[in-house]
């Protein structure tokens, strides 16, 4: 049996009264669903076909043919944004697939165990953390040569100890409570109780944390792509659309513009939708954002 | 405060090792062989064995972690494949263009984020906050090399204001070489002290709820130095935290924004390095990058027993 104390006399009735409430959820969601809706509908459907090149129509300005205007092959903009958001949803929600799924157990298990166990896993954080994502990228593309796989991997090893280290806190308060101490009373052993009470009761922390690095892996995903350590054309992506842009800023700027406002619209929606849980499931959390 | 200090430095250093292995054990597992690298292709066999041994290429694991990490230690980080020149001679020129545009980003961040946290905080729920909290939102948002295309596109290209990029060097003269550093610090430093200013905000809110400040209030204080002295101190801990995690984070940006304004700084030999396949600079470089946010961590620790008086006496 899963116990919620966090949350004793909260009914999912009360919860979506409060998210419905939320501007800053409702804002979120509304941005988040969009694009997500736009990289999916980019796989059946986009106004022009990205892989074709027509020089004829290149470095067009916006016009009712090309609403944000051609690239310098003639692609249409619009187009390429929307097969890029694919690309920067899917690398992202690797990367926190990544973070999640290894430091997640990690900082469970430094919380239940404590000691040398705990001790370990802090330090080999800390030199984690002394890698940007950029530098293990830079070292990953060394090795394997840039793509889109190193980016992933690249966030995804910075995500690892950002995770452990909510987790272990986030257990750490949990394990100090006294419906634990029935538990282990009762006999539960330490992965039992980790999995039936410990990990039900960090999910709002680890999914304000997801939001959080999400958000995080598009700009990331983004810088990679723009130094070419990301996707490889022609496959489209935003941080590399930036790049082709970069040298063209006279005569194209439009090429840059709308790139660039995927990017901070996607990222702001995540931000707006993870500020918006946080303050819902827990309302004390407002202040400390 | 001694045995704080001391767990930290133990902390850093061995943080240090750890990362150095990693670096290394990173750059043994590349393929390519530095020794046929620099003779060429149409080098002997036993030419290449010759000089391999000369590198020490030939010598047990340990020994070369040994002899490289000794040479890091004395700043002799080896020669460059493709430069043929010592890697710290690189290195020492073009840290003159990265340094100071990390530390002016850095100072900028911290100049705007305390105030827009302070003015925020001490008007919460206000107009104000919320305009201030709305721009910080969408500033977190913005990734900065983006902001450099839209700087550049409307400074440098519509208001001929500054130069678009380059960088004539330290020795043309101190403001020409900083009106160029203007963009790029400005664009590293605007998305940064975003989150500082959230962070600084919402530090400063949690601690004007605290009694004492109602006590200092209450006594008769005036807003102003209670918020100022009082509750801006007590608050630096978490702003301090970011800051310290944010030079990482600048680091890391100023590499990106260094190309978006042909700067002729550390991110641009990197990445020459990498293209070259020159792996020692490589290596160097992201040495030195992170052994820079260790140490900067390292700081911060020690910045919080300053700050807050009551780690001074705990162990």
């Amino acid at each position: 049996m899963t116990m919620r104390v966090d949350l004793p006399e909260e009914t999912l009735a009360g919860v979506l009264a409060r998210a419905f409430g939320n501007r800053s959820f409702l804002i979120g969601l509304v941005i988040t669903l969009l694009i997500l809706a736009v990289a999916l509908v980019s796989f059946v459907w986009t106004p022009y076909d990205v892989t074709r090149l027509v020089i004829a129509d290149k470095a067009q300005a916006p016009s009712w043919a090309h609403w944000f205007g051609t690239d310098h092959f003639g692609r249409d903009i619009l187009s390429m944004v929307m097969v890029g958001a694919r690309n920067s949803i899917a690398v992202a929600l690797v990367a926190v697939g990544i973070g999640m799924g290894i430091g997640v157990p990690l900082g469970a298990l430094a919380a239940a165990r404590g000691g040398l166990a705990d001790e370990a896993l802090m330090r080999v954080n800390d030199v984690v953390f002394a890698f940007p994502a950029l530098l293990s990228a830079i070292m990953i593309t060394a090795i394997f040569g840039p793509g889109a796989v190193n980016a992933i991997i690249a966030i995804g090893i910075f995500n690892i100890p950002v995770f452990a280290r909510v987790a272990r806190a986030g257990a750490l308060a949990i394990w100090a409570r006294e419906f634990i101490l029935a538990a282990r009373a009762a006999g539960k052993g330490m992965t039992r109780i980790t999995v039936e009470h410990i990990l039900p009761n960090i999910a709002t922390l680890l999914l304000v944390q997801g939001t959080i690095q999400f958000a995080l892996g598009i700009l990331a995903e983004a810088g990679l792509s723009y130094v070419g350590l990301g996707a490889q054309p022609p496959m489209p992506s935003w941080g590399r659309m930036l790049f082709d842009a970069q040298t063209r800023m006279v005569t194209a700027p439009w090429m840059a513009i709308f790139p660039g406002m995927a990017i901070v619209i996607t990222v702001l929606g995540l931000n707006l939708l993870g500020d918006g849980i946080a303050d819902i499931l827990d309302p004390k959390s407002r202040r400390r954002r | 405060m001694t045995a704080y200090l001391l767990k930290r430095l133990i902390i850093a250093a061995l943080t240090l090792v750890l990362a150095s292995m990693v670096v290394f054990a990173v750059m043994e597992v590349l393929p390519g062989d530095p020794a046929r690298l620099m003779l060429g292709l149409n080098a002997g066999a036993d030419q290449v064995e010759l000089l391999r041994n000369q590198m020490g290429l030939n010598a047990p694991l340990l020994l070369r972690y040994l002899h490289w990490a000794g040479g890091l230690l004395s700043l002799d980080f080896g020669r460059s494949y493709t430069y043929s020149v010592p890697v710290i001679d690189l290195v020492r020129e073009r840290i003159a263009v990265s340094l100071p545009l990390a530390l002016i980003a850095l100072a900028l961040s911290t100049i705007i984020a305390i105030p827009v946290g302070v003015f925020s905080a001490s008007r919460q729920g206000q107009a104000g906050d919320t305009l201030a909290m709305g721009a910080a939102q969408l500033g977190v948002a913005v990734p900065n090399f983006w902001f450099a295309l839209m700087l550049i596109y409307l400074f440098a290209v519509w208001l001929r204001l500054v130069p678009a990029g380059g960088f004539p060097g330290w020795g043309a003269g101190a403001w020409t070489a900083l009106k160029s550093l203007i963009l790029p610090a400005v664009a590293l430093a605007l998305p940064q002290a975003a989150i500082l200013g959230r962070v600084a905000r919402s530090a400063l809110v949690e601690v004007l709820n605290e009694d004492y400040i109602r006590t200092a209030r209450a006594k008769g204080l005036p807003y102003r130095a209670v918020l100022w002295r009082h509750a801006l101190r007590n608050a630096m801990i978490p702003v301090l935290t970011i800051l310290g995690l944010q030079f990482a984070f600048l680091l890391a940006g100023t590499i990106i924004i260094e190309n978006v304004f042909y700067l002729p700084g550390l991110g641009r030999l990197i990445f020459q390095a990498i293209t070259q396949r020159d792996l020692i600079v490589v290596e160097s470089i992201v040495m030195l990058l992170v052994a820079a946010v260790i140490l900067i961590n390292l700081l911060v620790d020690f910045s919080y027993a300053i700050v807050d008086p009551r780690l001074r006496g705990r162990q």
